[in-house]
């Protein structure tokens, strides 16, 4: 068997064991479903709910995706900005930093507070996930090869044509890379709202649905809720890791094949 | 033509270059730059060499002295009249070869027809003229270096300076571009100033070795080639040529040990 079939098989043959020896654990010694329940009765729920579960699935997602967005175009667009001035990195990065080391689940309730519940979310969603991509877009206009700078200075270019030809194709793999953070990251801060917002009473949310399933006991919708958030993660990873590879194929160390 | 009696291209004048660091780089440097020489900078490592060659095409200024262009009218650089070739081939690795070589002209806007006609050109001129489309990973060491000649060349600059450029290939890819680069030079008939450490390299190459000693960095001689071009296998393997390469040798060992050894 070939190394790239044992990557896909051994993976699959674990998950097949696991759940298989849950299933008969809770079987066999008859445990009850609000306790643990077994992977068959999760796939039910889903099943069964599957037009609440996927509408709140809707509902989590669409905030991702906007708090990606918006980290996305804040974290590039405030490090193209630390880039041109010095004066405005040395103001703001401070506060940059701050907002990262601040743990977000102790500031949601806060934004709960002043913004309207959607907004309040989306905040969470952009402050978790922009960091990366300003630290690492950042790191990537500052690593452009000295000499190809010598060579753009020597034929006159501006500091418009040095940026768009020079730093952000520099920095190009960096952003990716940030970004590939960024997916998982604006995940989890849309949930740790929801959750917030959930304790209050409010939301139809992924993760809104497991706080509210919890309070009701009902614990195969919470497994059910789950899988999918878990689900949703890995494609948003590999979607970004798609991106990744389609636009650094042609050049960049990290894209190429392993030559053999 | 002989070099001596050309008019001088650019001067330099008692120029001194001290980093911030206090590192003295070069003292008291006055060397002229004949239009239509081919310069060899041969010396030590830490002789100031490169930094010359730096200083030369305004990518650094000079601390002490001056850099003189007697004949230039408008400012030499940003005008794509010197052509610059760094010890790596210095590519931008997200462009094709015809999107590296075009840099030059399109940063100074050059309408996109001429453009691609001269970038062709160019290309066909180092004989990468079916790798335009390719990306530099994809080409050997020795076809990455022609790519950057090929930018250096296409806007056809009045002095192209070069920094080592062959220093990391293999013997049988250097002697071929060496060749290459002569017979480029006798086309164009642009003024070429070669930094390097290899006095069979400078000897081969140059109508005009000048040797530099280190600490500070300074001219110590010259030696001026008088074999005919153009030159190929038969003068490398001349007892003229051996000659030649024991007296720069001497010349080297002279200002190795001015230089307070290597």
């Amino acid at each position: 068997m070939t190394d790239r079939m044992l990557r896909i098989v051994l993976p699959i043959a674990v998950l097949v064991l696991g759940l298989a020896i849950w299933e008969a654990v809770v079987r066999l010694e008859n445990i009850p479903p609000y306790v643990l329940p077994a992977p068959g009765a999760i796939l039910q729920t889903l099943i069964a709910d599957r037009i609440l579960l996927l509408r709140s699935l809707g509902v989590t997602l669409t905030t991702t995706v906007e708090g990606f967005l918006l980290a996305t175009v804040g974290g590039v667009g405030l490090a193209i900005l630390f880039n041109q001035s010095r004066l405005v990195e040395y103001s703001l990065y401070p506060y940059a930093v701050i907002l990262q080391v601040t743990p977000i689940v102790a500031v949601a309730p806060l934004l709960l507070i002043y913004l309207p519940q959607q907004a309040a979310v989306l905040v969470c969603a952009w402050i978790v996930a922009f960091f990366p991509v300003l630290a690492n877009t950042t790191l990537g206009l500052n690593s452009v090869d000295r000499n190809l700078a010598a060579l753009f200075s020597l034929y006159g270019a501006s500091r418009r044509q040095v940026l768009w030809r020079l730093e952000l194709p520099s920095a190009l793999p960096y952003i990716l890379g940030g970004l590939r953070i960024a997916g998982g990251l604006s995940l989890i801060g849309a949930v740790v709202a929801e959750i917030a917002a959930g304790s209050a009473g409010a939301g139809s949310g992924l993760a809104y649905r497991i706080a509210e399933s919890g309070y009701r006991l009902n614990i195969p919708r919470m497994f059910a809720a789950l899988l999918l958030l878990s689900v949703a993660g890995i494609v948003i990873f590999y979607l970004l890791s798609l991106v990744n590879h389609l636009a650094l194929r042609h050049w960049h160390e990290s894209a190429l094949e392993a030559e053999k | 033509m002989t070099p001596s009696r050309a008019a001088t291209l650019v001067a330099l004048r008692r120029v001194g270059k001290t980093f911030p660091n206090g590192t003295v780089a070069l003292a008291e440097l006055d060397l002229d730059v004949r239009a239509g020489e081919f310069l060899a900078l041969l010396g030590p490592s830490g002789c100031g060499k490169s930094t010359a060659l730096r200083l030369i095409a305004g990518l650094t200024a000079p601390t002490q002295g001056a850099v003189a262009w007697p004949q230039a009218q408008h400012a030499m650089r940003s005008d794509g009249r010197i052509g610059f070739v760094f010890q790596e081939p210095t590519l931008m690795p997200w462009a094709s070869v015809s999107d590296n070589v075009a840099l030059p002209l399109k940063l100074r806007g050059a309408p996109a027809a001429t453009t691609v006609a001269r970038v062709e050109a160019t290309l066909a001129r180092v004989g990468l003229e079916k790798f335009g489309s390719a990306y530099p990973r994809e080409l050997s060491g020795g076809m990455r270096m022609r790519v950057s000649i090929a930018r250096a060349l296409v806007t056809e600059p009045q002095i192209l300076l070069m920094d080592e450029p062959f220093a990391a290939l293999d013997e049988i890819t250097r002697f071929k571009l060496n060749d290459d680069l002569l017979q480029m030079w006798q086309t164009l008939r642009t003024t070429i100033v070669f930094v390097t450490h290899s006095v069979f390299e400078s000897v081969y190459l140059a109508s005009r070795v000048v040797v530099m000693a280190a600490r500070p960095g300074r001219v110590f001689t010259e030696l001026a080639i008088d074999a005919p071009y153009p030159r190929d296998a038969a003068f490398r393997t001349s007892s003229d040529y051996a000659a030649i390469c024991r007296r720069t040798s001497d010349a080297l060992a002279g200002a190795m040990a001015a230089g307070g050894g290597a």
